[in-house]
């Protein structure tokens, strides 16, 4: 007890950033309204929420848009423990215009069902919160409480719908396995602390070979680490539970996990890579290379036997991770570090406004068909040409056709793998470019159902897409033309992050 | 390699102008036939208008310079730049590429195929051909493979949605063979911009650059770019998409496969393969010769099995492209010549084959070759346009195809230095072979299908013969430029020869003249 009062009296509150924690404290504050909000208002007046949330979104991005343009380039607080730099900035920007596009996707959908609207808002920008701590958190303590958070409303997210069996596998699964990971990871977590006395990120990089070499604890401690976030970004073989909890989760919520969530994922791996691991890259190189040409092998060759087009969807979005993995997978050589950090970045940008808009069409159509069958898609384009058309963009953008988003995203991958110029990389990236094939059979396969196939039932009322989707349709769109086009904009992006104290170039 | 940069605004010009059509014609009400017909219309003649323009201002004497050079910053970060210029190479693969969808614009004027949407139709033939235009312009590696694939969708869907029974799957197997030779293909161009100093995806700077690169390296990057330009040529054994995709699309849609998206493989030989990696070309030359006259032998012995006039039609472009690549892995100018005036002559005939072969279908209801005959008896004007280019076909001295076959086979007579010469000897009598076969495979097919008496149960199988209209006034329009380039550039091949030398000389000077 006196030991605790000495340390009391020791403790000193750390300085504070406000600028650099304002748009963390704009969430915050907006998901204590909604939360309180939500207690008062009428049950007809509910929408208010929707709206409260998606203007919390916007208004959080405006710190972020001065933090760029601020003359500090790196805050750091609590000790290096949390920082602003150019990395945290632009996923912090991915982060929130995808959770604002989430939010245009829910709230017809919300709207329409019998859901608990109050709630949902809460949970979703609590999820997102733990999203933008994600981006900035370097240490190990930190970087749980960030995966905790944005993980736990997650779990509540997939199960919303109650009384669908489906719904609440999805979320137990979900929950269970996100669960072990987390164990497995603190675990990780607990030999890294051991073997390096410290649980800041960069203390971490020192230490971890500071006495010449690494043991097998070192190598358990790494991998064991890695693992609880590949589970998270669904790498094979930790991928068993996004196909069911992808099927069975709401589908806005679905958007939600397989984009902001997976990214969220892959932050905390870039980072924990080149701020804590960059020295032991023997150990990580050869397992990120060899979950990435699993994951996305097994991604794709399961993706092409599926008939529901969201568990598609899921199978190839466990592909598309695959392709994110490939570059870290040499990020450790040298000359290729900067490179394989802008294609994972510039990756995640795009993966995120395409893989929107295509829920945003699945969404739209299943309103009229309220099928999940790909052969609900049959003959789209005869009685909606537009939404036809759009999803024919953002499929062609997945399977990475030129001039579509999706190429840049995959090009910048391979370059960053042949940067290496290392037989591995080479290696990989043939595998990628096979599977950039492949995954063209079932994309090509949705593609033909809407151009192709006739009508199922011979209903072809136009269908009539609400406000809020129609204009997350736009944003998706215009997004993923423009990084097709000029695809300069979104690399510019992806260039200028960077992790500040990063020791790989 | 100086350039010319005068008028360099004329290049863009004509390579997007259709992309405006396009946007046009998205904002069109779908009902609205007749307008969205004279859209297409409109933007293809003001795109050929451009491309004529281009053309009579192309300096002739300069004719191996890159010319309209326009150069800004694109994607600055990977260093890849919007790079664009047309020498004598270019220029007549880029004009056929716009004659071709303008004559295809016209055709569909009367015929767009079953189930109709000729906003969508009009729109996809627009878009291929900015994608064609731009890939015969682009002189950075970056930008030709966006332009290369930007193809891909839409000719996807023309043969998905437009095309025969078996519609659905020769479209998958269309796109999964291109697909996967592209993605081959941009792994080398990558392996080639690391390779030589990551500095620059400009043709002209890894030209200067590519040859330092070590010998097994250039080997494995230009394996990569073999097979993407493999398969789209398409030479023997990735040839099997072909006769799928042309059997299955619509008349356009062949047509334009066969006069122009064929050339983009042969082209991406001469343009990139060869002159950034001499040394690897040097060793798979005899590899690729030898591949091509497997393909001239395979596609004759193809086209004598088939019983369908559009398959057979397909086989025999497996067949001619194998002289064009023939002419290529001969690496001299000689042989090089030769391949792109077989482009060019490829291009005008087989595509007026395929516009013959649309209407015919149309007519008799079958490509069935047994249940065809007697054509000149009921329908003589087309007959006697089969015939025509049936004989352009088989190499007939007099017209154009004859200048694409005959001078290939001669270079394989004396191949560039360094290469085995018995091989490519070898090579060259089993090619002439091919064309005896050809000839043989051709006229036999004419006969069959021309003379004779009609059959009579060939189109309403009731017995009696209904009149068939001849060629009617919009077939002659789109057929008419392509029946006088034949005989022109039949009778005076110098035409395109003068323009095409001296670029193939300047291509050749990396293998040392």
């Amino acid at each position: 007890m006196q030991h605790l009062n000495i340390l009391v009296a020791q403790w000193v509150a750390p300085t504070i950033d406000y600028h650099g924690l304002a748009p963390e404290l704009v969430v915050a504050g907006g998901l204590c309204l909604v939360l309180i909000l939500d207690l008062f208002i009428d049950e007809r007046k509910k929408w208010l929420l929707s709206v409260i949330s998606s203007f919390t979104l916007l208004a959080a991005m405006i710190p972020v848009v001065t933090l760029a343009l601020s003359d500090t380039s790196v805050r750091s607080m609590i000790g290096d423990r949390y920082v602003v730099d150019s990395f945290s900035l632009v996923m912090k920007g991915v982060f929130l215009l995808s959770g604002y596009v989430v939010v245009l996707l829910s709230s017809s959908h919300l709207e329409e069902g019998e859901y608990w609207r109050g709630e949902y808002w809460f949970l979703l920008l609590s999820s997102l919160l733990g999203m933008l701590m994600m981006t900035s958190s370097r240490d190990l303590v930190s970087i749980f409480v960030a995966l905790e958070l944005l993980s736990i409303p997650a779990y509540m997210l997939a199960a919303w719908r109650k009384r669908d069996p489906k719904s609440n596998e999805a979320g137990v699964k979900y929950f269970m396995l996100g669960v072990f990971a987390s164990a497995v990871m603190l675990y990780g977590m607990s030999l890294l602390y051991g073997v390096t006395n410290s649980t800041l990120l960069v203390d971490i990089a020192s230490q971890i070979t500071a006495t010449g070499g690494f043991s097998s604890v070192h190598a358990l401690a790494v991998v064991f680490v890695i693992v609880g976030f590949a589970f998270k970004v669904s790498a094979v073989p930790f991928h068993t539970w996004a196909p069911d909890t992808y099927e069975g989760a709401p589908t806005p919520v679905t958007a939600f996990l397989s984009v902001a969530s997976k990214a969220a994922g892959f932050v905390a791996l870039v980072v924990l890579i080149y701020s804590a691991f960059p020295l032991v890259q023997s150990i990580w190189q050869p397992f990120i290379w060899v979950l990435s040409a699993l994951t996305m092998t097994v991604g794709n060759v399961l993706a092409l036997r599926q008939h529901n087009i969201v568990r598609m969807i899921a199978y190839s979005s466990i592909s598309q991770g695959g392709f994110v993995l490939m570059p870290l997978a040499v990020a450790g050589m040298p000359g290729a570090g900067s490179s394989a950090l802008r294609a994972v970045v510039l990756y995640m940008i795009i993966y995120a406004a395409t893989n929107l808009g295509v829920f945003a069409v699945i969404l739209a159509v299943s309103r009229k068909t309220r099928s999940g069958e790909v052969t609900s898609f049959g003959g789209l384009f005869s009685y909606a040409p537009t939404l036809g058309v759009l999803m024919t963009i953002f499929l062609a953008s997945l399977a990475g056709i030129p001039p579509l988003g999706g190429w840049i995203a995959k090009f910048a991958a391979f370059q960053a793998l042949l940067q290496s110029q290392s037989t591995w990389g080479y290696v990989l990236g043939v595998v990628g470019a096979v599977n950039s094939v492949i995954a063209f059979g079932y994309y090509g396969n949705v593609m033909r159902e809407i151009w192709m196939r006739p009508v199922p039932d011979g209903d072809t009322t136009p269908i009539r897409t609400p406000g809020s989707l129609g204009l997350a349709l736009g944003i998706t769109t215009v997004a993923t033309l423009t990084f097709g086009i000029f695809p300069g904009i979104a690399l510019h992006f992806a260039d200028l992050a960077e992790i500040a104290g990063a020791v790989i170039r | 390699m100086n350039m010319l940069r005068e008028n360099n605004w004329v290049l863009s010009v004509g390579t997007f102008l259709p992309m405006l059509g396009v946007v046009v014609l998205m904002l069109m009400p779908k009902a609205q036939d007749r307008a969205i017909k004279l859209i297409a219309l409109v933007t293809s003649i003001a795109t050929l208008a451009v491309g004529v323009y281009t053309a009579v201002i192309f300096d002739y004497g300069q004719a191996g310079k890159m010319q309209f050079v326009a150069e800004t910053n694109w994607i600055s970060v990977i260093k890849s730049s919007y790079f664009i210029g047309l020498d004598g190479i270019s220029l007549p693969l880029y004009l056929l590429s716009m004659v071709i969808t303008l004559l295809v614009v016209i055709y569909s004027l009367d015929h767009v195929p079953s189930p109709g949407k000729p906003k969508a139709f009009f729109s996809l033939l627009l878009v291929l051909q900015t994608g064609m235009a731009g890939t015969f312009i682009a002189q950075d590696l970056i930008l030709f493979f966006v332009f290369f694939e930007l193809v891909l969708l839409p000719m996807f869907f023309m043969i998905g949605v437009w095309g025969g029974e078996q519609r659905q799957y020769a479209s998958i197997k269309f796109f999964l063979y291109t697909m996967f030779g592209s993605a081959l293909m941009l792994v080398a161009f990558l392996a080639l911009f690391v390779k030589t100093g990551a500095e620059s995806f400009s043709i002209p700077y890894l030209i200067e650059h590519g040859g330092s690169i070590a010998k097994n390296v250039q080997i494995w990057i230009f394996a990569g770019m073999f097979v993407g330009f493999a398969v789209k040529v398409p030479m023997f054994p990735f040839h099997t998409w072909l006769p799928d995709a042309h059997t299955q699309a619509p008349t356009q849609g062949s047509v334009i496969l066969a006069a122009i998206l064929l050339k983009l493989g042969t082209y991406g030989f001469v343009r990139i393969a060869l002159p950034i990696l001499p040394v690897a070309a040097r060793e798979w030359a005899p590899y690729i010769g030898g591949l091509a006259v497997i393909g001239i032998i395979y596609g004759a012995l193809g086209c004598l099995a088939q019983t369908d006039m559009k398959r057979l039609i397909a086989f025999s472009s497996v067949a001619h492209m194998g002289f064009v690549m023939l002419g290529i892995s001969t690496l001299t100018s000689f042989g090089i010549n030769a391949a792109i005036f077989g482009m060019v002559a490829h291009g005008l005939i087989t595509g007026m084959l395929f516009f013959i072969a649309g209407s015919v279908k149309e007519r008799y209801h079958t490509l069935e070759i047994s249940k065809l005959g007697g054509m000149l008896t009921q329908v003589p004007r087309l007959g006697w346009i089969f015939g025509f280019c049936t004989m352009a076909s088989l190499g007939l001295p007099g017209l154009a195809g004859f200048w694409g076959e005959f001078p290939a086979i001669l270079s394989a007579y004396n191949p560039a230095a360094g290469l085995n010469v018995t091989v490519f000897r070898v090579y060259m009598v089993i090619a002439a072979l091919g064309t005896v076969l050809a000839a043989g495979y051709l006229l036999w097919l004419y006969q069959r299908i021309a003379f004779g008496t009609p059959k009579n149960n060939s189109h309403t199988g009731d017995g009696h013969h209904e009149k068939l209209q001849d060629v009617n006034t919009y077939e002659l329009l789109a057929w008419t430029p392509l029946l006088i380039g034949i005989l022109v550039l039949g009778i005076m091949p110098n035409l395109l020869f003068s323009v095409i030398d001296p670029a193939v000389q300047a291509t050749l000077v990396v293998f040392g003249g």
